[in-house]
C-alpha cells in the first residue's frame, strides 16, 4: 500500500527531505521503520536506540500501530515547543 | 471570533485575548494566565535566536484535545492557546494559555496542566542558534516528569 511519510526537525535534516511517499509491504509503524532502516544510510537516524516519536494519522503513536492505505505517517524527535 | 487555538508567526496582545475570552461571561471571577518568552541563554550557552518549527494540522489537533481534557478535569469556562512559530529572538513572546473559572484554584491548575502536557505531548521544535553553532533543543526528563504529576505517563524526552 501507499503511505504518506513525514519528518520533521533534526530527523527532516539527517534524511534530507520534509515528506515522501512511500510504498510499502509492512504492516505497522515497526515494520514502516525497519524498511526504512534498510532503505540507505540517510534513515539510520531512526535506528532503534535513537530517540524517536512517532505519529499515525496526525496522533502520536507507538511502533505497534497499524498502517492503513494513505496511511500519514511522521517520525521526529522528543518535542521541544512552549 | 478566534478559535481556541491558535499557531501564527505574529506576536500576540496577552491583554487582547483576555478581553475576548472572559467577553461577557459574568460566572468568570478567575482568569489566570501563563506566557513563555526566550531566553538569551540555555544550558550554558547564550541564544541569539530560535527557530520554532511545528507539524502543520497535528500541531493544531493535538492542542485541541489537551484542552478538551483539562476541561473534563477542571471546572473552568474557557480556554485560549496561542503558539507562535518561525524566528524568534530573546524577549520574544513564544507561548501564551489562558483560563476561566469561577475560582482561581481551578484555571491556575488546568492552566498548568495545559502546559505540562504541552511541552511534552504537542509536536513543536526549536532549534537554538548559539556561538556554537546551531543545535536543536534537547527535551528535558523533568517536562515528562510534570506531565506524570496530573497521572499521565507518557514518555517524550
Amino acid at each position: 500500500m501507499r503511505v504518506t511519510i513525514k519528518y520533521f526537525a533534526s530527523i527532516r535534516e539527517a534524511i534530507g527531505r520534509a515528506s515522501e511517499q512511500r510504498e510499502t509491504a509492512a504492516t505497522s509503524l515497526a515494520g514502516l521503520r525497519d524498511e526504512l532502516l534498510a532503505a540507505g544510510p540517510a534513515y539510520a537516524c531512526l535506528g532503534r536506540g535513537r530517540a524517536v516519536r512517532m505519529a499515525l494519522g496526525q496522533m502520536m503513536s507507538d511502533e505497534s500501530a497499524l498502517l492503513a492505505p494513505d496511511s500519514e505517517v511522521a517520525f521526529f524527535p522528543p518535542v521541544t515547543g512552549g | 471570533m478566534a478559535g481556541r487555538v491558535s499557531i501564527q508567526t505574529e506576536d500576540f496582545n496577552l491583554a487582547v485575548e483576555v478581553q475576548a475570552l472572559r467577553k461577557d461571561d459574568k460566572r468568570v471571577g478567575a482568569v489566570c494566565t501563563f506566557t513563555g518568552t526566550v531566553r538569551d541563554r540555555n544550558d550554558g550557552l547564550n541564544v541569539s535566536s530560535m527557530e520554532l518549527e511545528h507539524y502543520p494540522g497535528m500541531t493544531e489537533k493535538a492542542i485541541e484535545a489537551m484542552i478538551d481534557d483539562a476541561l473534563n478535569r477542571f471546572d473552568i469556562f474557557g480556554v485560549r492557546v496561542v503558539h507562535r512559530v518561525g524566528l524568534l529572538q530573546p524577549l520574544d513572546q513564544v507561548v501564551m494559555v489562558a483560563v476561566t473559572s469561577a475560582h482561581r484554584g481551578e484555571s491556575f491548575r488546568a492552566c498548568e496542566f495545559l502546559m505540562d502536557y504541552l511541552k511534552t505531548q504537542a509536536p513543536f521544535w526549536k532549534k537554538e542558534q548559539t556561538p556554537e553553532g546551531a543545535r536543536w533543543v534537547d527535551a528535558r526528563v523533568t517536562d515528562d516528569a510534570a506531565l506524570a504529576k496530573w497521572g499521565i505517563e507518557l514518555k517524550n524526552s
